[in-house]
């Protein structure tokens, strides 16, 4: 016992501290499996980082305009320093977000920080995703974090909504205007949603400061535990990490947390800040100012919504005005389809980790990444995915494309509404394609060596190109990625001799893993008998 | 600078490849194991490790030097103080200030991290051991054991009658939460249905705040018009806008191709709801030859010669009609409201 407390008296202070909070907290527990985590090192591995980052930057900078910000409808008469908005009749909340842009010093640029760091915020969560989603980083055991993701870039999204909307503005009620529409026509609940979320009819005087505590409040509590349950989860399953020489399934390789990574990371967080906040300085992003508050009966032309919603408003605006009467009734089709294939469309995200492992019924871990190329259905799918989203972003735009590209709004629409259908096939198609290409480029390149661009010529005049035969770890991170079978049926005859009928969904499950991993569907890896033969003796190339 | 300006014994070790197996010696393709290190410059060159040292120091000390131009901005540049900075014209010099001093600071903070993390911290990969996530068997069938203990111990599989009311009660209880809700709103009744026109209630231009006259109206300009009696500051002067809007224009009564129109009219004057039945939008953009108004939010335009039916976009229905004549002192008036709602289709609009 004395010797204990004689060590403790002599411990430095810093010790003395994580003794302390070690006894009640057990810290060192914790600190001895993280300290010195490995992560491993890839640019794409950075792009969640910077969601983290906005996201905190996006929490700092919006407590502040808490304090400024006054999320009432009341009417005020605005008496302030932007002069052309002087004597007009405005919000309360409108009033306030104009005093935080011309009157807080600093205000403009936080307003101007917080929302550049949602734009990045979404932006970054879906090119992530998208990271994810191409490597194949989301199968087991990272199903569940996928999803974590996913509700984290959905909820980014209404969060997005609800904040833009908060300065009562022209432009962002007429988004408030379009979604209370979208919400009429929601078959039998429609309106009473509608009188429930605005308080009465639109746009009432409730539905900023209900915006507010879902903004401020309920949407950021909820996605912050995503985020900390995101990262857990990240630690818990250590990183993925590409193939190559020395690293297997079995282990990850990169460098320490401390001190590498928190040199890294940490630092990142400032690069990012830094840029965003330079960003806010020089660029202008959302000048409600120059819009005006918001009334009803008033609009401005080129409204668009924040780019991220940009999907949604082009299912909108290219859906054809179906309505159907019956009965007393009215299904209002031409706006509840873009409702629901708004949900389709990132439901089909959300589930397709989960198809696909049926498809393949593989229940293994997978920390290795796959190439886009070695999985070409999946890619194309994927890019198919973003083929939509893309055509659906200039549906949402089309006025913009009109009239800075001179052509006709009709043709645009009509042209969304076509590659919404043939779009997203072309892109598969086209993807799986050269996906395939490259498998068969990366198998000339493992059989034949790279073309080192040196010409020779050979005693008898011929011009050849020298290859240069790869390095073993080349080799090897060539070849790493695994190919499946396709899943059989099975015999039809049992060993009884009994007839067996498959069911309708095995044999949907055996046409789909045949066109993940059929013949046509995948190029074979090089053999080491190929790479023998080829490399043994012969000496061409 | 090249490896042989090195001195021997600065070169680091050769790393042994022992992290990854190496399987089967005769694949071609087999694993290699982890490269060797290869070292930078500032591994063995202590005087690039000091030029790295001096230029992180740099990158900070550059930061407190921005974060004290943050202060000194805050300080010196009135809030309202316009400035013109090539090339992205008239800004605010404190927005601006404030914005790269503090993107400054923070940027070098990240720029010195990184910079050190980078070239003067060990960059030597390492291998960790991954352990599998799924339990071993013998964990399993503790917890297996564990839970079906706590079970049996609690009886909720024996005593059903506690099992089935306790699942009742917690069914039930959230109900609570959302009855709560019901003082959200109103019921939605027929309040979509009914807007503030009525008889008699004159048109009221929104530009001048008077009387509509018809010989106000001339052919190819558009009116928008507000019931009388609605007053700006009405504390509900937002939500009847936001159903009474209407838009005026003059048709050649011989151009009005539809017959009903042209009977709700006054003279070829003619008065439809500015609410888009799409999603809402006021409707703002008139092309005055053909008589089409576009919704700028989506694109529907309608034409208002022929009952303002939908001629392109996905508007689902014509514009609402407001039928209109002139009173005994020669304003423009309403004969009644809509007949039908205004604005966005719904369930219960029929």
């Amino acid at each position: 016992m004395s010797t204990a407390t004689e060590t403790q008296r002599k411990a430095p202070a810093g010790e003395r501290v994580a003794d302390w909070a070690d006894g009640r907290l057990g810290i060192y527990g914790l600190a001895k499996a993280n300290m010195r985590k490995i992560f491993p090192d890839h640019w794409s591995f950075m792009l969640g980082e910077i969601c983290l980052y906005s996201f905190i930057i996006i929490i700092l900078t919006g407590v502040y305009l808490t304090l400024f910000f006054n999320p009432s409808m009341n009417e005020v008469v605005y008496h302030g320093s932007y002069e052309p908005m002087n004597g007009i009749r405005m919000s309360a909340a409108y009033a306030s977000t104009l005093d935080i842009s011309f009157d807080v010093r600093g205000g403009l640029l936080v307003r101007q920080i917080h929302h550049w760091a949602a734009i990045i915020f979404l932006a970054g969560m879906f090119v992530h995703m998208f990271r994810v989603f191409f490597t194949g980083a989301y199968r087991k055991p990272r199903e569940i974090n996928w999803l974590f993701g996913f509700l984290l870039f959905v909820l980014g999204m209404f969060t997005g909504f609800t904040g833009y909307s908060l300065p009562d503005d022209l432009l962002s009620g007429t988004g408030v205007r379009f979604t209370q529409g979208a919400i009429l026509s929601m078959p039998i609940v429609g309106t009473y949603i509608s009188m429930f979320l605005f308080g009465g009819e639109f746009p009432g005087t409730d539905i900023i400061s209900r915006f507010y505590s879902i903004h401020i409040l309920l949407l950021p509590g909820i996605m912050l535990g995503l985020v900390v349950g995101h990262l857990i989860l990240v630690f818990f399953h250590k990183h993925t990490q590409f193939a190559g020489p020395g690293k297997t399934n079995k282990n990850v390789v990169g460098m320490p947390l401390l001190p590498v990574y928190m040199a890294k990371a940490g630092g990142f967080f400032f690069l990012v800040f830094g840029f965003i906040a330079i960003l806010s300085a020089v660029a202008t992003i959302n000048p409600i100012w120059a819009l005006g508050p918001y009334r009803p009966d008033q609009v401005s032309t080129g409204a668009q919504p924040d780019w991220y919603m940009g999907f949604a408003e082009g299912f909108v605006r290219v859906m054809p005005g179906w309505e159907i009467n019956l009965w007393g009734h009215t299904l209002v089709l031409g706006v509840l389809i873009p409702l629901v294939l708004f949900g389709v469309v990132l439901g089909a995200l959300a589930l397709y980790p989960f198809i696909e492992s049926w498809i393949t019924g593989d229940k293994r871990e997978h920390h290795i990444l796959d190439r886009p190329r070695n999985a070409p259905t999946r890619t194309g799918l994927g890019v198919a995915w973003v083929t939509i989203y893309f055509v659906m972003l200039i549906g949402g735009g089309n006025d913009i494309w009109a009239t800075h590209f001179h052509l006709s709004l009709n043709a645009i629409s009509w042209f969304v509404r076509i590659a919404f259908f043939v779009g997203p096939v072309l892109a598969f198609v086209v993807t799986r394609r050269i996906c395939l290409g490259l498998q068969r480029r990366d198998k000339e390149k493992v059989l034949h060596g790279r073309e080192s661009g040196t010409i020779k010529r050979l005693p008898h005049g011929e011009f050849v190109e020298i290859h240069e035969p790869l390095s073993p770890g080349q080799l090897h991170t060539l070849t790493a990625h695994e190919q499946y079978k396709p899943v059989e049926i099975g015999p039809t005859v049992d060993e009884n001799g009994v007839e067996r009928k498959p069911s309708a969904l095995q044999k949907l499950r055996a046409r789909l893993s045949k066109s993940y991993y059929g013949e046509d569907n995948q190029i074979a890896k090089p053999t080491a008998e190929e790479y023998k033969e080829i490399t043994s003796g012969h000496g061409h190339h | 600078m090249s490896s042989q300006q090195i001195p021997e014994e600065n070169l680091p070790e050769v790393q042994d490849t022992a992290h990854g197996a190496v399987e089967g010696a005769g694949d071609p393709f087999a694993d290699p194991g982890l490269p060797a290190h290869r070292p930078r410059i500032q591994d063995i060159d202590e005087r690039a490790a000091r030029r790295s040292e001096r230029a992180v120091a740099f990158m900070f000390t550059l930061s407190m030097l921005a974060t004290i131009g943050f202060i000194a901005s805050y300080v010196i540049f009135p809030v309202d103080k316009i400035v013109y900075i090539w090339p992205l014209g008239h800004v605010s010099a404190l927005n601006f200030s404030l914005g790269m001093t503090l993107g400054l600071a923070l940027f070098l903070i990240g720029a010195g991290a990184v910079h050190w993390a980078r070239t003067l911290m060990s960059d030597v990969e390492v291998a960790d051991d991954r352990h599998a996530i799924e339990a071993t068997p013998e964990v399993k069938a503790k917890v297996m054991a564990d839970f079906a203990a706590g079970a049996k111990e609690s009886a909720i599989g024996r005593r059903k009658l506690i099992r089935n009311t306790m699942f009742g009660a917690l069914a039930l209880v959230p109900l609570s939460g959302v009855v709560l809700l019901r003082d959200l709103g109103p019921l939605p009744e027929k309040k979509l249905r009914k807007t503030l026109w009525a008889k008699g209630k004159q048109l009221v231009n929104m530009n001048t705040m008077e009387p509509l006259r018809p010989e106000d109206v001339v052919v190819g300009s558009l009116t928008f018009a507000m019931p009388e009696g609605l007053e700006e500051d009405a504390h509900d002067f937002q939500t009847q806008i936001a159903k009474a809007a209407l838009m005026i224009i003059r048709i050649e009564p011989d151009n009005i191709k539809d017959k009903r129109e042209r009977e709700w009219a006054h003279e070829g004057i003619v008065a439809f709801s500015k609410i888009c039945t799409h999603v809402g939008c006021p409707i703002s953009l008139y092309e005055q030859q053909t008589h089409h108004v576009l919704c700028p939010c989506h694109q529907s335009t309608f034409d208002l010669s022929d009952g303002a039916r939908v001629i392109f976009g996905p508007a689902g229905h014509a514009l609402p009609q407001l039928r209109i004549g002139v009173n005994s002192e020669g304003n423009l008036e309403a004969l009644g409201d809509f007949e039908e709602p205004v604005g966005p289709a719904f369930w219960e609009r029929g």
